[in-house]
């Protein structure tokens, strides 16, 4: 243990030396074959992108825009949420006004504020139709990744312009130095006798809704 | 324990293993469930994807790049971390890791480190190591928690617990879970409830969390995780201070390299579309998760493996476990028998490799915990050669046995037998499976050209000093 605690660079200098030595061979330059598909179309990759995160039994809601503070309201009615976080930049119609609101602000919403919250509501950075995915990038609507992870219940608005339809199109929309979290379905887990089960420490229920 | 530090499980060599294994009725019909299982859905998760095959060429590809310029990609992904405010620590074996992550947590002022899932630091032993410094170390993963609370050993890559039924589990948290309900029936639903509540608070008090990482974006510093039950999240989100430790060969150059690998994994994988759970980060992000980040850079073995020119391609696996799902031999052994943190084919090549110079008896049997029939190779997303390593992994051995023992004849027969993936098939096939785990190991009935030799006498695994000098040779 005694020399473990050397500097550091002795051990990457070693480390280093040890894959030039196993490297004496120095395999040529690789040519990365990059046939596969970049982007992909489909006839309606809203209805695509619902019936997928369906698959993973998550709730979804299709309206248009001027039915988004109706639907974001009746599912907080359904879920019986009176209490509801939300980064502070959230669009205001998006506020119902039965619920009582805690914004993320300076004053950041703390552990336990959130672990006792009846749900969150969000937006997204990116929907990847294909796969039934939501990216989160803590950008505009979507707050701190703490938000949408220690509530139980995550409300999440889609818009059309945020969907793609492949995942390199995806991918390539995104900043990958953000801190990002790429949502399927709620938390799940198939541990025991591959049995699924949604919700171990993720939110359970994840419900979304897809504005266009 | 053995060689340089790779977590070895005392187990006997693999076909005494194997036997035990295979008298153990219930392991065997929960491993066949799961195998098939998990087979079935991933068929059809890849079948959905018409560009496949072109996708498993590029992460082949990738992979290959990344290692014939591994210095170069881990400055760059050095830089780059650093830049973003994390510190890079790098770690020539198991015990040099080990001391790294207990002195960062010592530092950060914990005695408790909340982890998630994560096969290097099985690898390196570091839940043991911890503890001896004083560390207790929670594992967040529901099955890694079964395990580790059933002081039991993992059998699966991606179903640890795979070998424990719901009656078992529920004994398990009974037992050993403080304050679960002495009530709880063994539904799965309720299981998981009660590991929700048990970590929950572990979660929001602890100060380290310590993860591994399937992927580093070399040119951005980023590093990914997959996941399906947030407890990952939890732990790269809540603790102040996270500590990463990765293989040096989990990198790909640049982030859209990632739009291969994170096709490919889940659906090898989980037999899914996309994971639930996948997590990006780079660096610390102000007000945003941990304040402190630490990756530490394993070496463990990889550049020896590296070195062999046949064997370094086991360090492209992503660790899907696709190929243990299609093993005729894992199906009928289970994980354990391996004696590895790494079991099935993967395990079979990728085990010696690390372990080196000093690999023990078991090592030396896992080259021969195979039938050769390709299946492993068929499914793997970075196309590994497992065949053709195992082949190149035994018939060095015979090679260096036939010159120097009496029995020369026979022996280079069975080298010739076992020199040619498709030879040693064939011969296997008519053998079969059952039959090559038969009698301690030995392998009785081969056809011809075996038969010459098993014909008088049943074929043991090559002896185990061969391997070793062939290995002092090869590797000098
Ligand atoms: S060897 Fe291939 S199939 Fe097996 S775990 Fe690694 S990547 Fe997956």
């Amino acid at each position: 243990m005694a020399e473990a605690t050397e500097p550091s660079a002795t051990a990457k200098a070693a480390v280093l030396g040890r894959i030039r030595a196993a490297l004496a061979d120095r395999p040529g330059p690789v040519t990365v074959p990059r046939d596969y598909d970049r982007t992909r179309s489909t006839a309606d990759p809203l209805a695509l992108l619902a019936e997928r995160v369906e698959d993973y039994r998550a709730t979804v809601h299709r309206v248009d825009a001027a039915e988004l503070p109706d639907r974001i309201a009746s599912s907080l009615a359904a879920r019986g949420a009176r209490r509801m976080a939300a980064p502070v930049d959230l669009p205001t119609t998006w506020l119902a006004p039965e619920v009582t609101w805690r914004l993320d602000t300076d004053q950041a919403l703390t552990i336990d504020e959130l672990d006792g919250i009846d749900g969150v509501l969000t937006g997204c950075a990116v929907a990847i139709a294909e796969t039934g995915t939501l990216v989160l990038d803590a950008g505009a609507a979507q707050g701190r990744r703490l938000l949408t992870l220690l509530p139980d219940y995550h409300l999440c608005v889609v818009r059309a312009d945020q969907v793609a339809v492949s995942l390199p199109e995806a991918l390539a929309r995104l900043d990958g130095t953000r801190p990002l979290t790429f949502v399927s379905g709620p938390s799940a887990t198939s541990d025991i006798e591959l049995n699924r089960v949604e919700g171990v420490h993720g939110p359970r229920t994840l419900e979304v809704v897809i504005v266009g | 324990m053995a060689g340089r530090g790779v977590t070895w499980l005392g187990t006997p060599t693999f076909p005494k293993a194997a036997r035990t294994a295979l008298a153990d009725t219930q392991l065997r019909t929960n491993l066949r469930n799961a195998t098939t299982t998990i087979r079935g859905k991933r068929a059809g998760a890849v079948a959905e994807l018409p560009d496949w095959e072109p996708l498993r060429r590029a992460g082949e590809a990738i992979k290959d790049e990344v290692l014939a310029n591994l210095d170069t990609y881990l400055e760059r992904l050095e830089a780059a971390v650093t830049a973003r405010g994390g510190v890079v620590h790098w770690a020539r074996d198991a015990a040099e890791a080990n001391a790294i992550v207990l002195r960062l947590t010592r530092e950060a002022g914990a005695d408790e480190v909340v982890k998630v899932k994560s096969m290097a630091t099985a690898e390196i032993g570091l839940n043991e190591a911890l503890a001896e410094g004083g560390v207790h170390a929670v594992e967040t993963d529901l099955a890694e928690l079964i395990v580790q609370l059933g002081e039991d050993r993992p059998s699966h890559i991606l179903v640890p617990a795979i070998h424990r039924n719901r009656s078992e589990i529920r004994e398990i948290f009974r037992r050993e879970m403080p304050g679960v309900d002495q009530d709880i029936t063994d539904e799965p639903r309720e299981l998981a409830e009660a590991a929700r509540k048990h970590l929950r608070q572990k979660f929001l008090t602890a100060k380290v969390a310590v993860s591994g990482a399937n992927f580093a974006v070399a040119d951005s510093g980023s590093v990914v995780v997959v996941e399906s039950e947030g407890n990952g999240r939890m732990c790269l989100t809540l603790p102040e201070t996270l500590i990463t430790v990765m293989g040096i060969e989990k990198l790909v150059p640049t982030w859209s390299d990632l739009e291969v690998f994170l096709q490919l994994l889940p659906r090898s994988s989980t037999a899914e579309r996309m994971n639930p759970y996948t997590s990006v980060w780079t660096g610390v992000a102000p007000g945003d998760g941990p304040k402190n980040f630490h990756l530490v850079l394993l070496d463990n073995g990889r550049t020896d493996t590296l070195a062999d020119t046949v064997g370094r391609q086991a360090l492209r696996c992503i660790r899907c476990s696709a190929c243990l799902n299609v093993c005729p031999v894992y199906e009928r052994t289970g994980g354990a028998a391996y004696g590895s943190v790494y079991p099935g084919p993967i395990g079979a090549i990728l085990t010696p490799q690390l372990l080196g110079e000093d690999v023990d008896e078991q090592a030396k049997s896992l080259p021969y915990a195979s039938s050769l029939c390709g299946a492993c190779f068929e499914v793997c997303p970075v196309r590994i050669d497992i065949p053709e390593v195992l082949v190149h992994l035994r018939a060095e051995a015979v090679e260096s046995k036939s010159k120097a023992a009496p029995e020369a004849a026979a022996m280079s027969a069975l080298a010739w037998a076992m020199g040619n993936p498709r030879r040693w098939a064939a011969a296997q096939k008519a053998a079969g499976v059952g039959r090559l785990l038969s009698r301690g190991g030995r392998i009785s009935g081969l056809p011809w050209p075996g038969s010459r030799w098993t014909a008088s006498r049943d074929l043991p695994a090559p002896p185990k000093e061969t391997f070793r000098a062939w290995w002092r040779r090869t590797r000098g």
